[in-house]
């Protein structure tokens, strides 16, 4: 994947009525990126993936593809497919009609024509199947249809409408794989719409996380997850704990940071003396220890791999979560257990205070 | 393959901007602009394909019946048309007893096929909709076929039926029933009365139908486990839930049925003429189309506020009830 | 299912309810066959002479023609009228959508005497003579509501994403147009056709109204109610236009549930 930009939106906003559905967004997608647009429901997402694909227009801001305007074009001249959420296969033509549907234009012969569908076909391992209706396939086979209806037209860059929501969950788990293999296979641009953090996090080159109409950080899922930038990044993706603290002193880059009855740790934060700061930290990097923050189980839940607690902590008035990889030697707790929490101070997040 | 570099882009006619470009740069002509604006806005293109048929609608419904309402204040003199604008019409409209009685028996005609066609269609329709399982669309069918049938045909067999030697008399004549034959039975308001009531029952159906369907199953579910008998639950939770679709119904027969010109000339007689057939023979034999229009407005208007105020106090018991 | 306890007294009520509205329309057969003149009891034997007669009648048939003529062409004008405004009354968000709505659907509470006159006036301030047109005209009028209804409730169940994939596959509004919305509608295009071409057909007071020299069916039967001795071939027009009627709304109601039922899981989505 190249640094190239390839996709450039630029302070695209949108209204609809008196709601701001895109706010603002400014964003850059480089070419053969596997990008996710994150966040929850009526975040403006699918909003954006839409005037990507020319079925909105913005009201104010520019979309470039490749060097080239495409603000004011319509849909059917952008060089980006689209599979939808309700994959939209064509009810009246069987798959390999569906499929071909987008190849008309192209004025192939035959046999040429032939050829194309069978090789999309296969490429969603679903050979032989050209002759099938819409109602006769199972949802997941609709889903590679619409896939393959999109890929066959060999788009610069396909869009995906959280394509996979319908889908139970072991089939989620398994087409998410494939579409991430078939995607560095073709060596394509997939911008991928979601509100599933754990699918943008595990398929995502990038991912961009929106709230509100509003672009709150685009990076790697690692960045999201061990450095987001504000609460509502923090919050979305995985658990976290969140504290206040003030920064107490400087010395040059690093800082003392005081988490009053959480102990006083030196991190590296921007923020001058005597700043309120909300720091955040998750419950994977706290250990139960020896020694610590003295703390009483108020919860506990065994999961397998994992046990999660929740830790009543005095002088805080909500409980910390903690989360710890069960092993034949850490002993399991019980409500009520007295238990002491210890963490390193690299694994603390500062952010803006509230 | 679809490229989009900007030779490809040019070739295929897309505008190729640097990235220094911005949108309103002046060299937007007014027709782009237009064109923009229709593309990005979904009611223009939504009026624009409505347009053809408000159009027709315009030319025959709007314009049509505003002439109609111009021509109820004109008069007849003689052969000429006199265009001051005058009340004269409606003075005689309402002004005239002949008229008014005709008005006033048109409504009471009218309610009556209403009331009997309502009532009667209500447990048709909450058969097909609570008893009937699979066949549903069968039965819909069945009582969709005479709503298509040809209306003066229908009418015309009442006729048939009811007449002086029709299928009644003739048959109860020859079973020995009678001796002579009935003569109440044709050329009066009640033949008037029957003939509609038969003619407008799909009409009343469908609505019924329709509303009933709709209600969830679960609300009597629910009533029932919180201790209503099935009367108590009909009174309660069917009925003014599918009150909509009655008034609905009574609407849809009342109003047009006021109007009604071939049952009171087929069936009617002289004592059941009703005000359609008087505003016809303005048109036709006196010539006085300015009467004419008058009583048509009349009509619709009396018309119009009968069914208002029955909607209203409709409306207003079924809140009453709750 | 719900308890059938009740089901008897209300099944029979409903068979009394279908008898009520089909035993009267059944004599018009009935006394089509019947070898008198007079339509009474009791029937004096078989005969097909009216049918005959009915056939051989010149004014008859050349006003069915002008009522097949009128009827066709009233169908296919209210079923393209009604697909346009079904269209962008379902698939755009038009303002005052629903006061345009209702505005296309007052032909149905206004009585046909009122829109007869009405469009009689009209025709006679431009000096439009009264003619075959001047009837479609009408007709078009009252039919463009039933149209209306039957296709919105088609396009209604439509996915519009399955147009938004045909415009991103590449293609434009009008090829969309043939290639997914038409075929896709075309069940409630039939079922509207047919409907409207029923209502047509079937319609007497307007025609009355607006007709010229040409006299369509209904008009020609209304003309023949004079005449005693005329009644039974009358009887067996109408026997026939019955049966003829009824086929088609069959024919025009299986085609529109087929349409939605063969389709309708995958209509809805995923």
């Amino acid at each position: 994947m190249s640094e190239d930009p390839f996709l450039r939106i630029e302070h695209v906003t949108k209204r609809f009525a008196d709601v701001v559905a895109v706010d603002d967004a400014d964003l850059t997608i480089r070419r053969g990126e596997f990008f996710s647009l994150l966040g929850p429901s009526g975040c403006g997402k699918t909003t954006l993936l839409r005037i990507i694909a020319g079925f909105e227009f913005p009201d104010s801001g520019e979309i470039y593809c490749d060097g080239v305007r495409l603000t004011d074009e319509p849909a059917n001249v952008r060089p980006s497919n689209m599979v939808f959420q309700s994959y939209a296969i064509f009810p009246h033509l069987n798959v390999f009609d569906n499929i071909a549907y987008g190849l008309r234009r192209e004025h192939l012969t035959p046999s040429d024509l032939k050829v194309r569908v069978t090789e999309a076909l296969a490429m969603i391992k679903l050979e032989g199947l050209g002759a099938r209706w819409a109602d006769e396939l199972s949802g997941g086979q609709r889903q590679r249809v619409a896939l393959a209806r999109a890929l066959v037209r060999r788009p610069k860059m396909l869009l995906l409408d959280e394509p996979l929501g319908a889908l139970d969950r072991r089939l989620r788990e398994t087409m998410q794989l494939e579409l991430r293999a078939l995607q560095k296979s073709l060596g394509i641009t997939f911008v991928f719409v979601t509100h599933d953090q754990e699918e943008a996090l595990s398929m995502s080159d990038r991912i961009a996380v929106m709230s509100g109409g509003r672009i709150l950080q685009v990076a790697t899922p690692r960045t999201l997850y061990e450095a987001p930038s504000c609460r509502e990044v923090a919050d979305f993706i995985g658990e976290m704990n969140f504290f206040s603290g003030w920064i107490s002193a400087r010395d040059g880059a690093s800082a003392q940071i005081d988490l009053g009855a959480l102990g006083s740790f030196n991190v590296v934060a921007p923020q001058s003396a005597g700043t309120r700061v909300l720091v955040a930290l998750r419950p994977e990097k706290i250990m139960l220890s020896d020694a610590g923050v003295k703390g009483s189980v108020s919860a506990a839940a065994f999961l397998g791999e994992r046990s999660h607690y929740f830790v009543k902590v005095e002088s805080l008035a909500e409980p910390i979560a903690v989360a710890v990889q069960n092993s034949a030697l850490t002993p399991g707790h019980a409500v009520g257990d007295i238990v002491h929490l210890a963490w390193s101070a690299d694994a603390l997040v500062i952010l803006p205070a509230d | 393959m679809l490229s989009l570099s900007k030779h490809g882009a040019q070739a295929r006619g897309l505008k190729v901007t640097g990235e220094m470009d911005s949108v309103g740069s002046g060299r937007d002509g007014f027709g782009e602009r237009l064109e923009r604006f229709y593309r990005r806005s979904e009611g223009a293109r939504g009026l624009t394909l409505l347009s053809p048929t408000m159009v027709v609608m315009l030319a025959a419904l709007a314009a049509p019946l505003a002439l109609l309402a111009l021509y109820s204040f004109w008069s007849q003199n003689g052969y000429a048309l006199d265009t001051h604008l005058s009340l004269g019409q409606y003075a005689q409209s309402f002004g005239r007893a002949s008229y008014r009685a005709l008005l006033y028996r048109s409504l009471v005609i009218s309610s009556l096929v209403t009331l009997i066609t309502v009532a009667l269609a209500y447990p048709m329709a909450y058969f097909v909709a609570f008893r009937v399982g699979r066949a549903k669309f069968v039965w819909l069918i069945l009582l969709t076929i005479p709503f298509w049938t040809s209306y003066l045909l229908r009418v015309f067999s009442w006729k048939l039926i009811l007449g002086y030697n029709g299928v009644i008399n003739s048959g109860l004549m020859s079973l020995g029933l009678i001796h002579q034959p009935l003569e109440f039975l044709l050329y009066n308001p009640t033949a008037v009365v029957v003939t509609l009531a038969h003619a407008w029952a799909p009409f009343a159906i469908l609505p019924i139908y329709v509303s009933l369907e709709k209600i969830d199953r679960s609300l009597l579910d629910a009533a029932a486990d919180l201790g209503d008998g099935p009367v108590r639950r009909f009174f309660r939770i069917t009925l003014p839930l599918s009150l909509p679709g009655v008034i609905a119904a009574a609407v849809v027969i009342f109003v047009p049925t006021t109007g009604d010109y071939v049952t009171p000339a087929l069936v009617g007689g002289s004592d059941g003429v009703m005000i359609a057939n008087i505003i016809e023979v303005q048109f036709d034999k006196v010539g006085n189309w300015p009467l004419g229009a008058a009583l048509a407005m009349a009509s619709m208007a009396a018309v119009g506020v009968v069914t208002l105020v029955t909607v209203l106090a409709l409306r207003a018991a079924v809140r009453r009830i709750r | 299912m719900r308890k059938k306890n009740h089901g008897g007294g209300l099944l029979a009520y409903a068979l009394c309810y279908l008898a009520f509205l089909y035993v009267p329309v059944l004599f018009l057969p009935l006394f089509s066959f019947n070898q008198s003149v007079f339509i009474a009891f009791p029937l004096s034997g078989f005969t097909t002479q009216w049918y005959a007669q009915m056939l051989a009648d010149d004014a008859m048939l050349k006003a069915l023609g002008n009522s097949l003529v009128v009827g066709a062409t009233t169908a296919l004008l209210s079923t393209l009228l009604g697909l346009l405004a079904a269209k962008a009354l379902t698939r755009y968000r038009v303002p005052g959508g629903a006061a345009l709505l209702g505005f296309t659907s007052l032909p149905l509470f206004i009585p046909d005497i009122v829109l007869g006159i009405s469009l009689l006036l009209l025709l006679n301030a431009v000096a439009v003579p009264l003619s075959l047109l001047s009837v479609i005209c009408g007709h078009t009028l009252i039919c463009v509501p039933f149209a209306i209804t039957v296709l919105m409730s088609r396009l209604e169940g439509f996915d519009k994403s399955l147009e938004e994939a045909s415009l991103d596959l590449g293609e434009t509004g009008w090829t969309t147009f043939w290639r997914v919305t038409f075929p896709l509608a075309l069940p409630g295009i039939i079922s509207s056709l047919l409907l409207t071409f029923i209502v047509s057909f079937d319609e007497f007071l307007i025609a009355y109204f607006l007709a010229g020299n040409d006299a369509t069916l209904p008009i020609y039967i209304w003309s023949q109610l004079r005449f005693p001795y005329k009644l039974p071939s009358v009887l067996a027009l109408g026997a026939a236009i019955l049966v003829a009627s009824a086929v088609l709304v069959v024919f025009a109601e299986w085609i529109r549930s087929r349409g939605l039922e063969g389709r309708r899981a995958v209509m809805v989505g995923a």
